[in-house]
């Protein structure tokens, strides 16, 4: 029954071992990726239905029973998490075919991304602080090598600002850590969130909720923390970049669901408050840096800024809409993120540019192009009836329920200024005509519409899941439901974990 | 030993921050390392160190006699010791991959990838 859980992680692992044997083989790594991630979408789906009809999975490592020994559990938000880094995935292992170039493959680009995969889902499903911890420096030590494969000029600067904050960032979890240890003696999350309450209330705890804060908060990329991801982002190849934006930002997301709902439970009105402002203030200068940018992909890495404050709101008001919400967001944003950098590497391809004062008249030329785009980037403007719609709609009207007025006026004003970018991205590459001067430069860079065409099918396919989840909004809304209920009653996760159940299983 | 450890710690974390904040690429990279150093040590103390017996079960017995030593933030800080590790070595490759191709050691000369290009 458990070992649903180890599938998933073995498929990546394994494939990602196996391609080492292969170095360089080109093809051979190509389809391998590919395979791989697709019996992972099948994996997880499966993880996802198990999950939904049969409640939270728990897999302890080596058979050592729950506090004592490492925990791997798959709750509905794992399952989900897990599910959609499936996707992505798979989405970024087409379109790695027409993009990744043979001296990035002869460098080991496809087991490094095998092991990413790996270590995003391990994140995902882990019950267990530190082991989270592990899981956080395979996935950051497989992103510093993405990022910088290739050695460009851009993309070394860009590294070694990534490279920083994160080891900095690594020092404040693992410091957190240990206050955690001290305090309760227990690292497994189950267990802590029993052990915690009983604690004497001293300024510790709260030190380690800002230490986790800090940490999450670099991955996640919210205020004040986000410098280095705009700074970063846009240099890497865009099949690596799309993975990047659409699930390492989310797995800081995800650790700071996983420890302000069932960890340090709304105990503390001063982190309660300080998650609320450093959502609108995440969101808001976000927005604003997108605003000012000119570059398809500094816009996109400035919106996922803006968009992870929309996440994090959610959490800070805590109800159960709010966290619906906020997790409809997520499934949202990372499908539409990812494909909208997807598209600006379709365009670059077609025009020969990310700066879109060189670029323009996309719409003329690839029409089907722009309707894609168009799908992507009002959704993430928040469209009705496109996906994005629905998942202001709900973070919104939470946040009137609890009358935070304050954090919807940001939400929505916001709102407004991300329609101001994507119809900026819409008028200068799409609308308008390419510029005199660089009509020549265009033309000699740009390609025919058929050797594009194989890296428009992973975009068609997130653009239609988009299109699925505003169209079948309900669906999704009512799995986001379950998941909100299950994470306000942490019970359930840690009955599963520590209890009885299992047991009477064997 | 537990009176000394805190001061020690304060020093690293101190002087690895002074070091973090200078501009040059191998300053950054000791200020790093210092700085794990640091949480390591802080991860070591505050999990209680004890100074008892090792935590083995005799024989006929079936619990722990008080008082034991907790043998797993030793644990612990070996990996984090060996993450650390990988993490310092990769950051050394990579400021000496930048140093040739941005050829500066200056962190205010690398600025290219924050600003607007119009």
């Amino acid at each position: 029954m458990e070992n649903h859980i180890l599938i998933v992680l073995l498929i990546p692992l394994l494939v990602g071992i196996f391609s080492l044997f292969f170095w360089g083989k080109k093809r051979l790594q190509q389809y391998t990726f590919l395979v791989s991630t697709f019996l992972m979408l099948i994996a997880s789906g499966f993880l996802l239905e198990r999950v939904i009809n049969g409640g939270v999975i728990v897999l302890q490592s080596a058979g050592w029973d729950a506090p004592f020994g490492i925990s791997l559990v798959a709750d509905l938000l794992s399952a989900i998490m897990v599910l959609i880094t499936a996707i992505i995935g798979f989405a970024v292992a087409i379109y790695s075919f027409s993009e990744i170039d043979s001296h990035r493959i002869r460098f080991g680009f496809y087991p490094v991304m095998n092991f990413l995969v790996f270590s995003v889902c391990g994140a995902f499903l882990t019950g267990d602080v530190f082991n989270l911890y592990v899981w956080f420096e395979m996935m950051l030590i497989s992103s510093f090598v993405l990022m910088v494969l290739g050695n460009g000029k851009a993309q070394v600067e860009g590294t070694i600002k990534y490279v920083t904050i994160n080891i900095v960032a690594s020092t404040f979890f693992l410091a957190g850590i240990g206050i955690l240890y001290g305090l309760t003696g227990t690292l497994n999350m189950a267990d802590l969130a029993v052990r915690l309450p009983s604690v004497p209330k001293t300024g510790l705890m709260d030190m380690a909720a800002i230490f986790f804060f800090i940490a999450f908060g670099v991955k996640a990329a919210v205020f004040p923390l986000f410098n280095w991801l705009p700074a970063s982002y846009h240099t890497p190849p865009i099949a690596v970049s799309s993975f990047f934006a659409g699930m390492l930002t989310k797995v800081g997301v995800y650790a700071f669901i996983r420890f302000f709902t069932m960890i340090f439970n709304h105990e503390s009105v001063f982190i309660d408050n300080l998650l609320l402002y450093t959502a609108a203030a995440t969101m808001f200068f976000g927005v604003l840096g997108a605003a000012a940018q000119y570059d398809f992909r500094k816009i996109l890495s400035f919106h996922i800024i803006s968009q992870i404050g929309y996440m994090i709101m959610g959490l800070a008001i805590g109800t159960k809409l709010a966290l619906t919400g906020a997790i409809f967001y997520i499934i949202h944003h990372i499908i539409v993120k990812s494909n909208l950098f997807l598209i600006a590497g379709v365009v670059k391809k077609c025009t020969g540019s990310f700066n879109l004062k060189k670029i323009g008249g996309v719409y003329g030329r690839y029409p089907f192009l722009a309707i894609l785009f168009i799908i992507s980037a009002f959704s993430l403007a928040g469209f009705p009836p496109l996906s994005g719609f629905w998942a202001k709609f709900i973070v919104i009207k939470a946040g009137l329920e609890t009358s935070d007025y304050f954090i919807v006026i940001v939400a929505l004003v916001v709102g407004f200024l991300t329609l101001y970018s994507m119809t900026k991205i819409w008028n200068e590459a799409f609308w308008k005509k390419i510029p005199e001067e660089y009509v020549e430069d265009s033309k000699s860079k740009s390609v025919p519409l058929s050797s594009i065409k194989p890296m428009l099918i992973p975009v068609l396919m997130l653009a239609g899941i988009t299109l699925f989840i505003g169209l079948f909004g309900e669906s999704v809304y009512n799995l986001a439901s379950m998941t909100a209920e299950q994470l306000l009653n942490p019970k359930i996760y840690i009955e599963a974990v520590l209890g009885i159940d299992f047991n009477l299983q064997k | 030993m537990e009176d000394i450890l805190p001061f020690l710690i304060g020093c690293l974390y101190a002087g690895g921050i002074y070091l973090i904040f200078h501009r040059s690429f191998v300053k950054l990279i000791i200020g790093l390392v210092v700085l794990g150093y640091a949480s390591n040590l802080f991860l070591f103390t505050i999990s209680r160190i004890t100074r008892a017996a090792p935590p083995l079960i005799p024989n006929g017995t079936t619990q722990l006699t008080e008082p034991f030593a907790d043998p797993l933030p030793q644990a612990l800080i070996l990996t984090a010791i060996v993450i650390g590790f990988g993490l310092q070595a990769f950051a050394i490759v990579l400021i000496k991959v930048g140093y040739k191709t941005l050829e500066t050691d200056d962190l205010d000369d690398i600025t290219a990838t924050d600003r607007l290009d119009n």
